[in-house]
């Protein structure tokens, strides 16, 4: 990857840190930047947007970005319910109260 | 393991080695690898107790990324692997993940005469109407009219009815539930597990990717949600009228009843045979 700026098939930039050499199995990011008293953690590492938290969300803690990943819109919403933990393919999500 | 939190469901898994998992965005696998690992750690049974055998298909990945003794093995042959491991070590739990091609196109046969035999193992069936990981060829279980790669302009098929036909070869433990019911099947799972005889869970599971593709199910969530609407639970069809049931997944557990355990009888023989002077 020299300066040539490659894109992924949703057209999306990929940075030099994240081509697919250099990506990590282990998580590192653990949940969005500035979100540290979140009560759902959502693990990006692991998440492959298929949008079955938010769609299920009861309360609608949980809203969708335009890449389709989930992000915590509403933090007040959010009753624990550990749906999204359950319906969750991936285990990239967690909506529980002690972990 | 990163900074992450510690939760149940990471002490069960490769987390460190394999994650994260093939399967692809809104696939139900992960959703009832969850429910098994769930209902395993709710019923405090050591990890090396455990066995989890699979064949070859997409939901037979599932044995990769569980950190208990496991197998991976030929297609449609789980059920002769698990077999051979319950009668060398009847102390074990033998858990089998199969899926719908596996189970009942390939390793049909395995499936009935285990069933017959009522031996202690205790398979789930994820069933998602088609041949996912070689590019969707129908299977025994795809629905009349529904379309595949090999059935372009519909299958003509009638599919099967995989919980009939184990409760017609004898099984003692027969549940069906929907990857969208997971606390039903977290329940089913611990239920079959304290079950002694052959137990089958069927899960109705959804393949967004290919299955969804094909016949314009409208992706994961979408095929969830379906899931919740066109299913009723056993206890529940009896008092419908019958045009409400028709067409809909009925979930709930269908046969639950004590029989003769085969590794129980196999002893019980081995132990008579001995009393009369055999060797």
């Amino acid at each position: 990857m020299s300066n040539k700026v490659e894109k992924d098939r949703m057209g999306m930039i990929i940075r030099e840190e994240d081509a697919p050499e250099k990506m990590e199995v282990e998580l590192t990011e653990v949940k969005a930047p500035g979100d540290d008293d979140s009560p759902v953690l959502i693990y990006y590492n692991w998440c492959k947007k298929c949008g079955i938290c938010v769609a299920f969300c009861p309360t609608g803690c949980l809203g969708r970005r335009s890449d389709g990943s989930p992000y915590v819109q509403a933090p007040e919403k959010c009753i624990h319910c550990e749906t999204c933990d359950r319906l969750c393919p991936d285990f990239a999500i967690t909506g529980a109260k002690d972990r | 393991m990163a900074n992450i939190p510690q939760r149940i469901i990471h002490e069960y898994l490769r987390h460190d080695k394999k994650f994260p998992h093939v399967w692809c965005a809104g696939c139900s696998n992960g959703i009832v690898l969850g429910a098994i690992i769930r209902a395993i750690a709710s019923m405090d049974l050591d990890r090396d107790d455990i066995v989890m055998v699979s064949g070859i298909g997409c939901s037979s990945r599932m044995p990769v990324y569980v950190d208990f003794n496991t197998l991976h093995s030929l297609h449609g042959r789980a059920i002769a692997f698990a077999t051979g491991i319950k009668m060398h070590k009847p102390k074990l739990k033998v858990i089998v993940i199969t899926g719908d091609g596996d189970c009942t196109a390939i390793g049909g046969n395995h499936l009935i005469h285990a069933a017959r035999r009522n031996i202690d193992l205790k398979v789930i069936l994820i069933n998602n109407n088609i041949y996912g990981m070689t590019g969707g060829q129908c299977s025994p279980t795809t629905p009349h009219d529904a379309i595949a790669t090999t059935a372009p302009y519909g299958n003509i098929e009638p599919d099967f009815n995989v919980c009939n036909l184990a409760m017609g070869a004898g099984a003692s433990f027969v549940a069906r539930t929907t990857a969208f019911h997971v606390l039903e099947l977290q329940g089913m799972i611990k239920d079959a597990m304290e079950h002694p005889g052959f137990s089958l869970i069927e899960v109705i599971s959804a393949c967004p990717v290919i299955f969804g593709r094909l016949n314009k199910k409208g992706g994961a969530p979408q095929m969830m949600k379906d899931f919740r609407d066109n299913s009723v639970p056993l206890a529940a069809v009896a008092k419908l009228p019958p045009e409400k049931v028709e067409g809909k997944i009925v979930r709930g557990i269908l046969r639950r009843e004590i029989r003769p355990e085969y590794c129980a009888e196999y002893a019980a023989l081995s132990k008579r045979v001995q009393a009369m002077g055999g060797e």
